[in-house]
């Protein structure tokens, strides 16, 4: 690719060179040039200005108390540190019943199945999966877990709502890692006698470990930014949970997302606490995409070489 | 003994199989869970989605116009509704995808290899911004300007009613920010796969680069750049709660300064209290949604399906 785009350019200045229309130039080339560079700039304004704004808006209301207390109507402070622990409570199990579900899944996909009628059918649902909007996911995930199941508004319930979001993430993220893995791995491995679930354990699982970890960490930027498939399933607890047993029990009681805490603070127009939540949710986010960046590049690397 | 068994070839097969067996069998069950959990999602849509057809009237809630659940004869027509949604919809995607594409353009032919590498994830940094803050900045930077906007247009209006600038307009523009990554993303992937010798062909002919990119290169990426608008259409008309508060919360005909309600902000705003028929209609606004999306993952896998066979 860089030799071909190297090749172009060079190509490019020597038609520049010999060009019959050197010099002149086209009032409608210039026109969409312009319309170009306009369509970079909007983008690149907007990331900027997002990012800057929620920053500069939110810096001041987030500050130590702010993100270790719970919200007190008593003392009148305001603390997210309940909504902090609900998130990492849900990121936490949902990634627990997901990631094996996901892995295995694209291990059946890449290297038993055959190709035919049931990979298809495999292959389109995991694809319309990764289609469904939230909000339907949150319409089943209330009627399925939360009324079918009996587990009502509580955190497993939105677990295991988000799960089925995440899961074409996992499944797709670890099927391009063994896609990557040299069949001679594989020949090697089985021609020395092991047996396929041994190949698989000891030889394909740890070469595809970086891309497995890649979807693992998007998923986690999927899970911290979901809001509508949480509202109707997780609910909107803010308490912490009590120690002890309590740390058990919670994930039977409601508990909001900071997401779903930063929307409750919007609709009642609490803005500071809103530029606040949006703040610490965008550090987050901002840093689960450079982890994200620098993981692709090392696996990059491996591949290269 | 026993450890001369566990040496010998034979000796551990047994044991050996049903560990292959069950590992089989683990990965095959855990594949199909997407197809018993998309099953399942389509069998319950279903499920709570009808009643409601039958009760109110398919003709009467599909295509009556007058919302008023908390009416003492409370009326269910979400015509209104499903409008906005395809209108909203499809003048997000006119906005989003031609400044998506040209950015795509940009970054694949145009910009330096240094340029790009700044750009490119900038603009994915669009895509990880979770959807509530869009609706958070919608609110306090896109509402105030179209307030703004709203007075100076219908200052002495007597007809209109004011939204205090959450409307059709402001939802449209935080819908066509939200697609843009995804649109770029597909868009450019599309324009790199097209070959080197039909640019170099196109430039051969003493056509102009911005010719090339116009005539030759756009044209061959067409199936790519068709599926970044049926994904943008997708993103667009799934989501929900960067819209919510944005868009205004009176079911209105779509025009572009009513407060307007979609698909999914009708969902979010009165689950929480509905009950009995109102629930009910809300869960068939559900299964509207469903279909539409149900409607463009189909066609999506048709056309990547059809992009396949092109390129062969």
């Amino acid at each position: 690719m860089t030799n071909a785009f190297a090749a172009d350019a060079v190509m490019a200045a020597e038609t520049k060179k010999n060009s019959l229309t050197m010099g002149k130039k086209r009032i409608s080339d210039e026109l969409l040039k312009g319309l170009i560079y306009l369509s970079v700039a909007c983008s690149l304004l907007l990331v900027a200005g997002i990012i800057g704004y929620v920053f500069v808006k939110g810096i001041s209301s987030v500050n130590w108390k702010f993100l270790t207390t719970v919200t007190s109507a008593l003392e009148g402070t305001v603390g997210i540190a309940g909504n902090i622990v609900n998130t990492l409570y849900i990121i936490v199990l949902t990634l627990l019943i997901a990631t094996p579900i996901g892995v295995c899944s694209a291990i059946y996909l890449n290297e038993y199945a055959k190709p035919g009628r049931l990979v298809r059918l495999i292959e389109f649902t995991t694809e319309t999966l990764s289609g469904i909007p939230s909000i339907i996911f949150g319409l089943f995930g209330m009627v399925f877990f939360g009324n079918t199941l009996g587990l009502g508004y509580s955190i497993l319930t939105g677990t295991l709502t988000l799960t089925l979001m995440i899961l074409p993430l996992i499944t797709r993220n670890t099927q391009e890692a063994l896609k990557t893995v040299p069949n001679s791995y594989r020949f090697g491995a089985l021609g020395i006698g092991a047996t396929k679930w041994y190949m698989i354990r000891t030889i394909l699982l740890p070469s595809a470990m970086p891309g497995i970890i890649t979807g693992i960490i998007l998923a986690i930027g999927r899970i911290v930014g979901e809001s509508a498939a949480l509202l109707f399933t997780a609910g909107s607890g803010y308490l912490l949970p009590q120690a002890g047993i309590g740390l058990l029990n919670k994930i039977m009681e409601s508990g909001g997302t900071l997401t779903i805490q930063l929307y409750l603070s919007m609709a009642k127009a609490e803005y500071e606490v809103a530029f606040g939540i949006a703040a610490v949710l965008l550090l987050i986010v901002l840093g689960i995409n450079f982890l994200t960046k620098y993981l692709t590049k090392r696996l990059d690397v491996s591949r290269n070489k | 003994m026993e450890i001369q068994k566990d040496l010998t070839i034979m000796g551990s097969n047994k044991n050996k199989s049903a560990a292959e067996k069950t590992a089989q069998s683990v990965f095959t069950v855990s594949a199909l869970i997407a197809v018993m959990a998309v099953a399942s999602i389509t069998i319950y849509m279903i499920i709570n989605g009808t009643p409601a057809l039958f009760q109110v009237g398919a003709d009467k809630l599909l295509f009556g116009t007058k919302w008023a659940p908390g009416a003492l004869e409370p009326s269910y027509g979400i015509l209104y509704i499903i409008l906005t949604s395809l209108i909203g919809t499809t003048l997000a995607v006119l906005l989003g995808v031609p400044m998506g594409v040209l950015t795509a353009v940009f970054l694949s032919e145009m910009a330096s290899k240094r340029v790009a590498a700044i750009v490119k994830p900038a603009v994915e940094l669009l895509a990880g911004i979770p959807s509530v803050i869009y609706g958070l900045l919608g609110l306090m930077i896109l509402n105030p300007l179209m307030y703004k906007l709203e007075m100076k247009l219908f200052m002495g209006s007597e007809t209109h009613r004011f939204t205090g600038g959450a409307n059709l307009i402001s939802a449209v523009i935080v819908l066509a920010i939200m697609i843009l990554p995804t649109v770029i993303n597909i868009s450019q992937s599309a324009i790199q796969a097209v070959p080197i010798h039909m640019r170099a062909a196109s430039e051969a002919l003493g056509a102009s680069k911005i010719q090339t990119i116009f005539k030759v290169v756009l044209p061959a990426a067409k199936s790519g750049i068709i599926t970044a608008v049926v994904l943008g259409v997708g993103r667009a008309i799934g989501e929900a709660m960067a819209i919510s508060l944005v868009s205004g919360s009176a079911v209105n005909l779509p025009l572009p300064f009513n407060s307007v309600r979609f698909l999914t902000t009708a969902i979010v705003s009165e689950m929480g209290y509905a009950a009995d028929t109102h629930r009910q209609v809300l869960f068939t606004i559900g299964l509207v949604l469903f279909a539409f999306i149900m409607f463009i993952n189909i066609s999506l896998t048709r056309i990547l399906k059809k992009g396949e066979h092109n390129h062969d």
